[in-house]
Order: structure tokens, then C-alpha cells, then sequence
């Protein structure tokens, strides 16, 4: 299967939903053809909704519409939804607890040349500090196509991230399933537990691959909904390989190493090391070059797991 | 058109004493915008709106959001005294667990169509209201009341922009024009005049009406709903703490609780039946 973006699989998957449900409607804020909602446009015109270059009144619009009985999912880019949006999105759609889809691509720092003003590496610190928020961050277009038609089932507010560069397929095995808040386990070894979530899955199973030749054996854990949590899997790595490294296109502050910390060490504590964007401003580059000079590598992560290693 | 307000003007005394009462009891709220807008909820809930306590779900309902989610204690009396919930329930407003929150929550009391409390967003709400019901070509209205001080929020224009662009003529926001915000007057604060030219500009047909007469308020809606392809705005003139002479046209009065003896005070001076 080809690499696609997790916006392009976000694209189909909604043309699809707009013919299963009649009370889905898309709202964007002028940007349909790069987060791919224009895909959903082209079959149901009447019910795709720009909102121009407004994005707080699109969340709180949309939150509207909820409130009528409608299935809206908003597109912008993730810097200007969880951004620009969230008290919007705080106190309009979370708190009442509306029924809005709110995805948001362009996530992380492989937005690439548009620079740091457009890199949003907060988005998943900023969506899981709400109640009543379900927080999604896929790894590949099958997984973002399966998110996209379980928020649809899912009545409340749900963030999901997509990306704006393609990604390796790593999901198309015939027994997958997407279940909201459950954990897939992907590797199985003892030395140590890689914890992943979106493009940096592809990475951590390079890093296994890696790690393997070297002889040392990993978990390697793809966390596809970083709210709610699946503890349960997060507690087992702890118990069973003593050492947690995370991974994630997102600062080192507040998102997936911060969840996975917070579970372990209030039920079995041991070594959590990061990798993600460290407290710092993204920049303009080709994604590739962005995800080396910041450390989000398949060699980052080899690193951090040794050095995780030696703590245990 | 010619309107009996008898009997509103009997409401609108209720529920200012209600607003009075359940402000000195739960010694905080905002006393000023909360009887400023007494007479457009009292016209909207007791003679226009197609609302039914009985079934505060049915999706035919017209909708009001108050996008000034502070004068919570106005609409909590309104839908009391419509018979949304028992009126003994307005002793808890502010109090710990109870339904009649600081600010209205939709999902704890029946007849509220929206939560809100920062300002700007609950017009956004009602815009979606709004084409939610032209896409399900439903007959309902969607009402919205917006303080004058809200109009400083950004979002009250884009939300006021999308409402012409999607030719919302279901949709009727009322301002709540009573000149005085929490800092002092808004002309000092932050001018949001001409209010009406700005709506125009934005597309919307303009009322103004003085928001304490009854007849205005109902002719302004009555316009509203003849008025095809634009959304309607209605700015009220009206006097913040209006119907207590110590507390009109004071902004100190936009967010404190009076006194027990003021309260007396102020129950007297409103007057009409308990």
C-alpha cells in the first residue's frame, strides 16, 4: 500500500461518512483543499460550511450546530484549532459537551517550510487539558481513516490529529481494529518499552529494528488516543520492562511522555524518557531535515532507550 | 401592531424582584445587565417564542442563547415562571451543586439552549443554530442577547460576518444597549458606537427600539420575520439596573450584590404582586 498523509485518508474517510450520515457537516476556515475536506465538499456541497478565516466563531458555530443535532467536524490547521480555538473550544464545545469533531492537520513540526508560526507542537497538551475531550493522534492513513469513522459513532467532543506530509503504512495487517482508548501493542521484548504515538510509530519500529540487531529486544507500543488513556497497557510495559522511552512529534511538555508519566508513576514507577520537542520553536526546513536537527529520529530513540537502559 | 402589555409589565416586575432576591441571596451576580434585560426576555419567552416546558427538547422549538451569559439570573427567573423548573429552585442560584450556575449550562437546566458565559462566543452559537435550521429547511427562529461591552470581542463580528454571508434571516440578535460596562461607561472603555452602522456594514437589518417598551420589542421582531435574506440585529436602549433607582445607569452595579436592606429597598420600589 502506498504512503499517504493522514489528511488524505481523513479526506476519503469523510465522503464516505457524509453518505452514511446524513446529519454529518464539514465546516473549515478557507483551507478545504490542504486539510482535504474538499474531498467531502465535492459530494455534499449543502452540507460543507467555510467559515472563512475565522476560527473561533467556526468552533463555536459548530458547537451550534451540535446543539441542533448535527455531526459537524471542523478542519483548520492544528496551530489555529487547538490554538486560536481553544477557549472556544473549551467553553462552547467541551464543557456542554457537543457532539463536534474538531480535526486538525498540519500537526507538528513536518508542516515543514511554513516555519515555527504554523508548527503546532502544543495541540495535544493543550486538547487533553479539557474535560470531557477525546484526544486522537494516528500513525498512518488506515488508522486515521478507522479514528475518523469511530468519532463519528462516539457522541461528545474529540480532537484528532493529522499530518500534513505522507507516512509508511504500518497498520495494514487484516486483524486490525481501532478501538477509542486502547493501545495496540506492535513489538514484543523485555529490555525496554517504546511508546509512540503518529508518525513517530514508523520511527519506533525502525528503532526496534535497530535495536534488535544490536540484540536488545523492545515493546513497541503505538498510543493512537492519548485521552482517554489506556493505562492498563502503559502499567503492563512498566511492570515488564522496567524502562518507558515516549516518542511524538509534540513538545516534551504536556503530551503523550507527559500522559504516559503521569499514569506511571502514580502506579508503578520507573525510568520515562522523552523524546519530542524540547521546549523550543520549530523552524522553516524540509520535514525530514526539521525531524533530525529535533531529534525525532529512529537514532534518537536507539539513544534514549540505552540510556534508559542504564537506569533501570 | 398593537400589543395588551398588561401582562408582561406584570412578568417583568416578577422577575426583577426574582433577579433582586436570588442575587441578594446568593450575595454574588450581576445585578445591572440582569435588569437591563428584563422586558426583551419577558417579550420573547411570554409572547413570541414557540418554546413548551413540557418538552424543552423539541427539536421545532425556536432557540435563545444568551451570548451575555452573566444576566443568567434574568433568564433562570424567565424560565421559572414559564414553568421550565420550580420557581423555589431560584433560592440556589450560585450556590454549590446546584443547576442555576454562575453562568447558564445547558445540560443542567431545562430550557437552556446554550451555555454560555464568555462573551462573544454565544452568538457563534446561534449562527449554527441558525443553519442548522436552514439546512433541515425547519421553521424555528433563533433569538441571541449581546451586551454592549461584548461587542468588543472579535468574535461578534465574525460570527455577525458569517450570519450575512449565509443570509441567516432566521436569526434576531438583540443588544442590550445600556452604555455601561464592568470598568465604567463603554463610550470611555472601548467605543463600540455607531452600534447600528456597524451591523448595517455588516450586512444585517438594523432596529433600534427603546428596550424597556414592550410594543417596540415585539414590532422589532415581528420586523425581523418579514425581513428576508439578512439577520436581524435589534438594538435595545436600555438602563443598566433599570426599575432600582440606586442602581440605574451605575456600573457598579454590573457585578455586585446588594445588601439585605438594599434588596428591601429595591423589592419596594419595583413593587406589583408577590
Amino acid at each position: 500500500m502506498a504512503k499517504i498523509a493522514t489528511r488524505e485518508a481523513y479526506g476519503k474517510a469523510l465522503a464516505k461518512l457524509g453518505e452514511e450520515k446524513s446529519n454529518v457537516v464539514v465546516l473549515d476556515a478557507d483551507l478545504s483543499k490542504s486539510t482535504k475536506t474538499a474531498d467531502f465538499k465535492k459530494v455534499f456541497p449543502e452540507r460543507f460550511i467555510n467559515m472563512g478565516i475565522a476560527e473561533g466563531n467556526m468552533m463555536v458555530v459548530a458547537a451550534g450546530l451540535a446543539a441542533c443535532g448535527k455531526i459537524p467536524f471542523v478542519s483548520t490547521f492544528a496551530m489555529f484549532a487547538a490554538g486560536r480555538g481553544f477557549e472556544q473550544i473549551r467553553n462552547s464545545i467541551c464543557y456542554p459537551k457537543l457532539n463536534v469533531k474538531v480535526c486538525a492537520t498540519h500537526a507538528g513540526l513536518t508542516v515543514g517550510e511554513d516555519g515555527a508560526s504554523h508548527q503546532a507542537i502544543e495541540d495535544i497538551s493543550l486538547m487533553r487539558s479539557i474535560p470531557n475531550m477525546v484526544v486522537i493522534s494516528p500513525s498512518d492513513g488506515i488508522e486515521a481513516e478507522e479514528a475518523i469513522k469511530a468519532v463519528a459513532e462516539y457522541h461528545g467532543p474529540c480532537y484528532v490529529r493529522l499530518g500534513r506530509s505522507a507516512v509508511p503504512v504500518i497498520n495494514d495487517n487484516a486483524d486490525y481494529k481501532f478501538q477509542i482508548g486502547k493501545g495496540v501493542t506492535l513489538r514484543e521484548g523485555k529490555d525496554a518499552t517504546i511508546i509512540a504515538t503518529g508518525i513517530m510509530v514508523d520511527a519506533a519500529l525502525e528503532a526496534y529494528n535497530m535495536l534488535a540487531e544490536e540484540g536488545i529486544k523492545v515493546n513497541v507500543i503505538n498510543i493512537h488516543t492519548i485521552k482517554p488513556i489506556d493505562e492498563q497497557i502503559i502499567v503492563n510495559a512498566a511492570r515488564e520492562t522496567g524502562v518507558i522511552v515516549t516518542a511524538e512529534e509534540h513538545s516534551v511538555i504536556g503530551g503523550l511522555g507527559s500522559a504516559v508519566a503521569e499514569v506511571v508513576t502514580e502506579n508503578y514507577p520507573v525510568p520515562v524518557l522523552k523524546i519530542g520537542v524540547k521546549d523550543t520553536f520549530g523552524e522553516s526546513g524540509k520535514p525530514a531535515e526539521l525531524l533530525e536537527k529535533y531529534g525525532l529520529t529512529a537514532k534518537d530513540i536507539v539513544k534514549a532507550v540505552k540510556k534508559g537502559m542504564s537506569l533501570k | 401592531m398593537e400589543v395588551n402589555t398588561k401582562e408582561l409589565q406584570a412578568v417583568a416586575k416578577t422577575v426583577r424582584k426574582d433577579i433582586v432576591t436570588m442575587i441578594t441571596q446568593s450575595a454574588s451576580g450581576h445585578p445591572g445587565g440582569s435588569l437591563s434585560e428584563v422586558e426583551i426576555l419577558t417579550a420573547l419567552y411570554f409572547k413570541e417564542m414557540n418554546v413548551n416546558p413540557q418538552k424543552p427538547q423539541d427539536p421545532d422549538r425556536d432557540r435563545f442563547v444568551l451570548s451575555k451569559g452573566h444576566g443568567a439570573p434574568g433568564l433562570y427567573s424567565i424560565l421559572a415562571r414559564k414553568g421550565f423548573f420550580d420557581v423555589s429552585e431560584l433560592n440556589n442560584l450560585r450556590k454549590l451543586g446546584s443547576i442555576l450556575q454562575g453562568h447558564p449550562n445547558m445540560n443542567y437546566v431545562p430550557g437552556i439552549d446554550m451555555s454560555t458565559g464568555s462573551l462573544g462566543q454565544g452568538i457563534s452559537a446561534a449562527v449554527g443554530m441558525a443553519l442548522a435550521g436552514k439546512l433541515d429547511k425547519k421553521a424555528y427562529r433563533v433569538y441571541a442577547l449581546l451586551g454592549d461591552g461584548e461587542l468588543g470581542e472579535g468574535e461578534v463580528w465574525e460570527a455577525s460576518m458569517s450570519a450575512a454571508h449565509y443570509k441567516l434571516d432566521n436569526l434576531t440578535a438583540f443588544v442590550d444597549f445600556n452604555g455601561l460596562q464592568i470598568d465604567g461607561k463603554c463610550e470611555e472603555v472601548m467605543n463600540p458606537n455607531p452600534i447600528d452602522e456597524k451591523f448595517k456594514a455588516f450586512g444585517w437589518n438594523v432596529i433600534t427600539i427603546d428596550g424597556h417598551d414592550f410594543e417596540q420589542i415585539i414590532n422589532a421582531i415581528e420586523e425581523a420575520k418579514n425581513t428576508k435574506d439578512k439577520p436581524t440585529a435589534v438594538i435595545c436602549k436600555t438602563v443598566k439596573g433599570k426599575g432600582v433607582s440606586f442602581m440605574e445607569n451605575q456600573a457598579g452595579w454590573h457585578g455586585s450584590a446588594p445588601s439585605k436592606e438594599q434588596c428591601e429597598e429595591a423589592l419596594k420600589e419595583i413593587g406589583g404582586e408577590n
